[in-house]
C-alpha cells in the first residue's frame, strides 16, 4: 500500500517516539519497581472488623522509622481519624472497605489508590514534610461522599 | 472521479436520486434521533449548570434533588444518551447518503431500535430523577440501585442493537448488489463505527445482566466486584472512540468539501479506523491502574495495548493538515502556515469541527498522562480527568456535532441553513469554546492540586487546601453558565432550521479522493478476518486477568444503597 513520503516520516517519528515512551515507562516498571497499588491480598468485606490486622486499625510501629497503617473506609469515614506520624518516617499503607469501593487519596503527595471490598489494597509513603495533610475518599460511594476525609500530622 | 465513485454515482442514478439528497423516509429515521438527542443535551446541560450552582453553594438543593442526582443525570444524558441518539441519527443520515433508499426491513428495523432507545431513556430517567438511581453514570458495583433503572439501560442497549443490525444489514446487501465494488467511504466508517459499539457493549451488558440485575432484584445477595468493574471498563473505554469516530467521519468526509479540497487518502482512512477497531478494546485496566486484584504485568500490557491507538490518531492528524495545506497551496497560499490564513472561518460548518480538532491536541496529550502506568497515580479520580472528557467529548466531539447539524437538520428537513443561522452559529460556537476553556482549565488546574472528582460541596475541615480549590470552581461555575447559553443559542438555531428557514435543498458536503491518491485495497472488506483479530486481542489481554478474578475471586460483596 503506498503511503505518502512525508505521512511516512511522519508515523516513523510517531512511532518511534512512542516506542522510547513504552520503553521508559516499561524499565521504571520492573526495573525500578515503580508500580501502581496492584495488592492481590483478599478479605471477606462482611467480615473486615473480625479479620486481621483490620480488627485493630491503627498506626503500628514495625521497625525504625517504619510503620504500618492500617485502614478501614467505609460509608462515610475512615477509622482511625487523626493519625500522628513522625517525620521521615515510612508508612505502608493498608485499606480496605467494609461496604463500596471507597478511594484512598493523601492530597499533594503520590498516595492515590483505589479501595475495593472484598480485596486489601496498600502503598507505601515516606512522609519527608512536617505538616497536615489531607486525606479524601475520591470515588463517589454515596451521599456523604464529600465529607469522607481525614488528617494525618507529620510531626518533627 | 474514481472507480468507486463513479460506481456509486451510476448506483445512486439508477435509482432516481440525486448524489447528496437522503430519502424522506430515510430522512424522517435519522431526524428522529437527532431531534431527541436535543432534548437529553438541554436536560443534560441543564443539570451540569444546577450542578456547578450546587457545587458553588450559589444555591442550595432544589426540591431534594442534590448534587449526585444532577451529577448522575448530567452525566447519563450527556455522556451516553446525547451521544448515542446524535451519532445514530449521523450514522442513518450517512448511510442514506451512501445507499440512496433503504429497504423497508432495514428501515423499520430502525424504527424499532429508535422506539427501544427511548423507551430505555425513559425508565432511566424516571428512576434518576426519582432518586433510585443515585449511581452515577458508571453505577459501580456494589451500588444498587432499582432494577428498572438496569432494565431501562437493557433496553436502551438492545435498542442500539437492532439499529446496529439494520445497518449491517444494509450494508451486506450493498456489498452484494455490488461484487468487487468498495461501498463507500463514509458507509465503511459508519458501520465501523456501529461495530466498535455493538463488541464494546458487550461487556457493559453482561456485568448488567448477571451480575448488577440480578443483585438488585434479589436474585443474588453478592457480587464479584472486580470483575463487574472490569467489564464496565471493557466497555468504557471503546465508548470514547464510539464518540470519536462520528467526528472523525466528519473530519475525513465532510470537512475537505467544506474548505474547498479533497479526501488525502481513502485507502489511509479507511485503514485508520480499522485501526481503531482493532485498538479500542484491549486497553480498559489503563481506567483500573490504581485498583488492587489485578496484576501490575497486565496493567501494564494494557498500557501499551491503549497507545497503539497514537498510530491511527498521528494519521488521522495528518490527513486534516494535509488536506488543509493542500487547499491552501491551490488557494496561492505561501509557507508552511500559510493555508492558516485560507480557512472558511465565517463558515460555522467549518468553524465549529475545527475549533474542535484545535481542543483535540491538548486533549490527546492530556490522555497520554492519563493513561502512563505510573502518572495515572497523579491524576486518577481528581477533577484533571473531569476536565479531560469535557474537552473530548465536550469540545472535540460536542463541536464537530454542532457544526454537523447546521448543515444536516435543515438537509433532513428540507429546508436551508441561511446566512442568519450561519451567524448565529459562529457566536454559538465562540460561546461553547469560551465557556469549555474557563471549565476545562480550572478543572485540569486544581486536579493536579489534588481536587477530587465527583465531589459535591465538600468543607474538608475547612483545610486551607481546599480554600484554594475555590476559585476554580467559581471559574467552572461561570463556564457552566456560558456553555449553558451556548446550548440555548444552539437549540434556537435548531429549531430555526428545522422548522422556519426557507425551504430548499441543503448540500450534504462530502469529498471525493485526490486524483494521485492510490486505489484501495480489498482486504478492508474482509469483515472476518477483522472480527476474528478483534476478538483475538481481547482474548490475548484480558482472558489471563479475568481467569485470575474467577479463581481467586473474594468473598462477594452485598449491595448497598448509599443515598
Amino acid at each position: 500500500m503506498h503511503i505518502h513520503r512525508l505521512e511516512k516520516i511522519w508515523l516513523i517519528f510517531g512511532a518511534a517516539m512512542l516506542g522510547v515512551f513504552l520503553t521508559i515507562i516499561g524499565v521504571s516498571a520492573f526495573a525500578s519497581g515503580n508500580q501502581p497499588p496492584s495488592d492481590a491480598t483478599l478479605i471477606d468485606p462482611t467480615k473486615v472488623d473480625q479479620t486481621k490486622p483490620f480488627d485493630k486499625p491503627g498506626l503500628k510501629k514495625i521497625d525504625d522509622d517504619r510503620y504500618e497503617a492500617i485502614i478501614v473506609a467505609q460509608a462515610f469515614q475512615f477509622t482511625p481519624k487523626d493519625m500522628v506520624i513522625p517525620k521521615g518516617a515510612t508508612v505502608d499503607f493498608l485499606v480496605t472497605s467494609k461496604d463500596v469501593v471507597h478511594g484512598f487519596e493523601i492530597i499533594k503527595t503520590n498516595v492515590n489508590m483505589m479501595v475495593v471490598p472484598g480485596h486489601i489494597n496498600s502503598i507505601e509513603y515516606t512522609f519527608k514534610e512536617a505538616g497536615e495533610y489531607l486525606v479524601v475518599c475520591n470515588e463517589y460511594c454515596g451521599s456523604g461522599h464529600h465529607m469522607m476525609a481525614t488528617k494525618i500530622k507529620v510531626v518533627e | 472521479m474514481n472507480a468507486i465513485s463513479k460506481k456509486l454515482r451510476q448506483f445512486e442514478m439508477e435509482r432516481g436520486l440525486p448524489a447528496t439528497v437522503i430519502g424522506i423516509k430515510e430522512a424522517k429515521l435519522a431526524f428522529a434521533h437527532v431531534s431527541f438527542s436535543l432534548v437529553a443535551l438541554l436536560i443534560g446541560g441543564l443539570c451540569g449548570l444546577l450542578q456547578t450552582m450546587v457545587r458553588t453553594g450559589v444555591i442550595p438543593e432544589i426540591a431534594g434533588v442534590g448534587y449526585y442526582e444532577l451529577l448522575t443525570a448530567h452525566g447519563l444524558m450527556l455522556a451516553i444518551v446525547f451521544t448515542t441518539l446524535f451519532i445514530f441519527g449521523l450514522l442513518f443520515s450517512f448511510l442514506g447518503q451512501s445507499f440512496g433508499r433503504f429497504e423497508d426491513f432495514p428501515r423499520r428495523l430502525g424504527w424499532v431500535g429508535f422506539w427501544f432507545m427511548i423507551l430505555g431513556v425513559i425508565l432511566v430517567t424516571w428512576m434518576v430523577l426519582a432518586g433510585e438511581a443515585s449511581v452515577l453514570y458508571t453505577f459501580y458495583a456494589p451500588l444498587k440501585a432499582h432494577p428498572v433503572f438496569y432494565i431501562g439501560l437493557v433496553i436502551f442497549v438492545v435498542g442500539t442493537w437492532i439499529a446496529s443490525g439494520a445497518m449491517f444489514r444494509m450494508y451486506a446487501d450493498y456489498k452484494r448488489e455490488h461484487p468487487g465494488v468498495h461501498p463507500p467511504l463514509q458507509a465503511y466508517m459508519s458501520i465501523m463505527t456501529a461495530l466498535l459499539w455493538v463488541v464494546a457493549t458487550l461487556g457493559v451488558a453482561a456485568t448488567i445482566l448477571f451480575q448488577l440485575l440480578p443483585l438488585s432484584l434479589g436474585w443474588t445477595d453478592k457480587v464479584g466486584i472486580e470483575l463487574s468493574r472490569t467489564l464496565f471498563w471493557y466497555f468504557g473505554h471503546p465508548l470514547v472512540y464510539f464518540w470519536l469516530l462520528p467526528a472523525y467521519i466528519v473530519w475525513y468526509t465532510v470537512i475537505p468539501k467544506i474548505v474547498g479540497g479533497k479526501i488525502f487518502s481513502d485507502a489511509l482512512a479507511r485503514m485508520s479506523f480499522l485501526l481503531f477497531l482493532l485498538f479500542s478494546f484491549p486497553v480498559g485496566f489503563h481506567h483500573q491502574l490504581l485498583e488492587p486484584g489485578i496484576s501490575a504485568f497486565w496493567k501494564y500490557v494494557q498500557v501499551v495495548l491503549t497507545f497503539l491507538v497514537i498510530i491511527p490518531s498521528l494519521m488521522t492528524a495528518f490527513s486534516m493538515f494535509a488536506t488543509f495545506e493542500l487547499v491552501g497551496r491551490r488557494k496561492k497560499a505561501t509557507g508552511i502556515f500559510g493555508w492558516v490564513k485560507k480557512m472558511p472561518y465565517r463558515d460555522v460548518r467549518f468553524l465549529a469541527p475545527f475549533i474542535g480538532m484545535l481542543f483535540f491536541i491538548p486533549a490527546g496529550a492530556g490522555g497520554v498522562i492519563n493513561a502512563s502506568h505510573q502518572l495515572n497515580i497523579i491524576v486518577h479520580n481528581t477533577l484533571w480527568v473531569t476536565g479531560h472528557f469535557h474537552i473530548t467529548v465536550g469540545a472535540a466531539v460536542a463541536l464537530t456535532f454542532f457544526g454537523t447539524a447546521y448543515w444536516l437538520v435543515p438537509l433532513l428537513r428540507g429546508r436551508t441553513l441561511t446566512s442568519a443561522m450561519n451567524r448565529l452559529g459562529l457566536v454559538q460556537t465562540a460561546a461553547w469554546t469560551i465557556g469549555m476553556l474557563f471549565m476545562s482549565t480550572a478543572m485540569h488546574i486544581s486536579g493536579l492540586l489534588g481536587n477530587p472528582r465527583r465531589t459535591g460541596p465538600a468543607a474538608y475541615f475547612k483545610d486551607s487546601l481546599v480554600a484554594d480549590w475555590i476559585p476554580y470552581h467559581v471559574a467552572m461555575a461561570i463556564g457552566g453558565t456560558i456553555l449553558f447559553i451556548s446550548i440555548l443559542l444552539f437549540l434556537y438555531a435548531m429549531f430555526q432550521l428545522a422548522f422556519r428557514t426557507p425551504k430548499g435543498t441543503e448540500e450534504f458536503p462530502i469529498a471525493e479522493t485526490e486524483e494521485e491518491a492510490m486505489a484501495t485495497p480489498l482486504f478492508f472488506e474482509n469483515w472476518k478476518l477483522w472480527i476474528f483479530v478483534t476478538f483475538a486481542l481481547i482474548a490475548f489481554a484480558y482472558t489471563v486477568p479475568i481467569w485470575h478474578m474467577i479463581e481467586n475471586a473474594p468473598p462477594g460483596a452485598p449491595g448497598w444503597k448509599l443515598w
